[in-house]
């Protein structure tokens, strides 16, 4: 350390001692420029975060809202070129008036319901299982449920739409063997399709999110419940899972979160399945739009879908925690 | 009493087991499928290796299709995702750390709305990314896809968390001491401190730009600057008849091979961040 470093330490630790805090004009030189350092570091470390956060969240959502309120205005010949005239929310009745984009919508809440409980059921049992004392073979299946998670969800996607179509599918040829022929492109199989894609790719992830909470409860709890005779399913019923409530909300909320932004699976599922609308869920409706030069179509309909989320993942979590206060 | 021990617990090894198959089943079938010739992918038992094993020829051929255009999307992803990783990984790690060891006024404000941006998911933000972008002239650019990529609020959050753990108040306070000015004592003793979580930061981020879909295919009409996700799903859209689906299949599967390496060399950063929200 320098003498000089040293020196400055000394003094400072004068200045800084329990003696209360000097006033600003007193202070010398040097304890301004540090007071001034500690009261603009705040602002120069988020800066470089803050403005890209500006200009790639803050200013879309912006932007999107204030287009959602303007039309493009044609002239009547069509000579000059349009104008974008204030329409207030004529675009917003127009997009829930939208039979394709409202059915979306509805397509999406329904592959949820089902999906989502299904998946994180499954990933509750799994949880459990290996958190049970005598699972064998624990490290081996934990990586296993856990490797769909790694494999990113294109890919995934890419490798279900192989194994869904009907000239390639090992799974239907090994189905029609036994008599079974189906079809996972039809109209009737695709929201399942799609949903076990989803399930597949997602439930290792909460089963792990699951588990490691699962891990966290105090050893005590259990074991005092084992003495008094409560072991198996109904240790799982009684002590495990209420104490696991905190990760099983949080899974459900991002499953939500999830659901709403279905994009990935059904794009790639219309390779194999032609069948599939362009507008099958919320956000590929939006795209469309864009693809038609609809901006200001497609920036309401982003703004609803936003604001949908919005209100199901704070409304669950409410719910939830009023359940929770009132027990 | 024992025998419905012994049962139960063959139950659940079957439950187990059936699930494993489940997760490791079609991962298999990629791996398998790989080695395929084009004719043998439509013969052969999908979940068996042909007679001869292709996967080198495959590859081969993969890297010359279309003046390798798949060597480019690969080397693109890689600078998407490990660029845009690092200065993600610098500019949270900074915003995390004074919003956990600083208190200054709105700091709450601005957590809440990193909070926020959490909870509405990156794909809700493209197409009015897009939207603007495009009113600007960005698209079809580079930087359309790098910008967005090193703005990682989930980054910023588990920053605070591990930076209000991790970084003794005592620690910055010597350093104050000894006359090092605010970012000094950042860059040399509250980042060393926080080295393994940057890895966690580092790995999410990274992952989350390598798997990313919609934000680059709405930005890159231009095939040269696409990442391999975006290509490879051009390629199936053309059902075969540009590229046979095997390549395909094989391109699918050394996209993956990074990612997963990662993950498995990486376990305990990964679980670090996976666990943050959950365990209070």
């Amino acid at each position: 350390m320098s003498p000089s470093s040293v020196a400055t330490r000394a003094r400072s630790k004068v200045r800084t001692g329990d003696t209360p805090e000097p006033s600003r004009s007193k202070a010398g030189p040097a304890r301004r420029r540090r007071t001034d350092g500690r009261r603009w570091a705040p602002l120069g470390f988020l800066a470089p975060f803050g403005t890209l956060f500006a200009v790639t969240f803050v200013a879309p959502i912006c932007y999107a809202l204030y287009e959602s309120l303007y039309k493009l205005h044609r002239s009547g010949l069509g000579l000059a070129p349009p104008s974008e005239v204030f329409t207030g929310l004529s675009n917003y009745t127009d997009a829930l008036g939208d039979h394709a984009f409202t059915a979306s919508i509805v397509r999406v809440v329904l592959i949820g319901l089902v999906q989502v409980p299904l998946m994180l059921g499954l990933a509750l049992v799994l949880a459990l299982l290996l958190d049970a004392r005598r699972t064998p073979f624990k490290r081996f299946f934990r990586l296993g449920f856990f490797l769909p998670y790694a494999i990113p969800g294109v890919i995934g996607g890419l490798m279900w739409s192989f194994l869904y179509q009907p000239d390639v599918s090992p799974i239907a040829d090994a189905l029609g063997r036994i008599g079974l022929h189906v079809d996972f492109t039809s109209d009737g199989m695709l929201p399942w399709s799609v949903g076990n894609m989803l399930t597949w790719g997602w439930t290792g992830y909460n089963m792990i999110v699951i588990h490691s909470a699962l891990k966290a409860i105090p050893g005590e709890f259990t074991e005092a419940a084992e003495l008094d005779g409560c072991t198996g399913w109904r240790l799982a019923w009684h002590i495990k899972i209420p104490m696991v409530r905190p990760a099983l909300v949080m899974t459900t909320v991002f499953s939500i979160i999830g659901m709403a932004q279905l994009y990935n699976e059904p794009v790639i599922m219309k390779a194999v399945a032609p069948n599939l609308a362009g507008d099958w869920t919320p956000i590929m409706a939006a795209q469309n739009e864009v693809a038609a030069n609809n901006y200001h179509a497609a920036a309401t309909r982003s703004v609803i879908l936003a604001l949908v989320i919005f209100v199901l993942s704070f409304g669950f979590m409410r719910f939830v925690n009023k359940r929770g206060g009132a027990q | 009493m024992r025998t419905t021990d012994r049962a139960g617990r063959a139950g659940v090894i079957a439950v187990l087991l059936i699930a494993a198959l489940y997760s490791l089943l079609p991962v298999w079938w990629l791996v398998v499928s790989a080695t395929k010739s084009s004719s043998d992918l439509f013969s052969s038992n999908g979940f068996w290796f042909a007679g001869r094993i292709e996967l080198v020829h495959n590859v081969s051929t993969l890297l010359g299709v279309q003046d390798g255009i798949f060597g480019r999307w690969l080397l693109n992803s890689v600078l998407y995702a490990v660029g845009g990783a690092v200065v993600a990984t610098l500019l949270s790690s900074m915003a995390g750390y004074v919003l956990a060891k600083y208190t200054f006024r709105g700091r709450e404000a601005v957590f809440n709305t990193v909070l926020g941006a959490i909870l509405i998911p990156a794909p809700l933000f493209a197409l009015p990314l897009y939207l603007m972008f495009s009113a600007t002239h960005v698209v079809n650019t580079f930087w359309a896809v790098f910008v967005p990529s090193v703005v990682s609020p989930f980054g910023v959050y588990l920053a605070r968390i591990y930076a209000a753990a991790a970084v003794p108040d005592e620690l910055l306070e010597a350093g104050r001491l000894d006359g090092a000015g605010e970012f000094r004592i950042f860059r040399s003793l509250a980042l060393r401190v926080l080295q393994p979580s940057l890895v966690t930061i580092f790995l999410f981020q990274f992952v989350t730009i390598w798997t990313n879909y919609l934000l680059p295919s709405l930005m890159l009409a231009n095939d040269r600057l696409q990442p391999v996700t975006v290509g490879l799903v051009a390629w199936k859209e053309q059902r075969g008849q540009t590229v046979p689906y095997n390549l395909i299949i094989t391109g699918s599967l050394l996209s993956v091979v990074p990612i997963v390496v990662m993950f498995l060399l990486l376990q305990r950063y990964w679980k670090a961040g996976l666990t943050s929200g959950s365990v209070k």
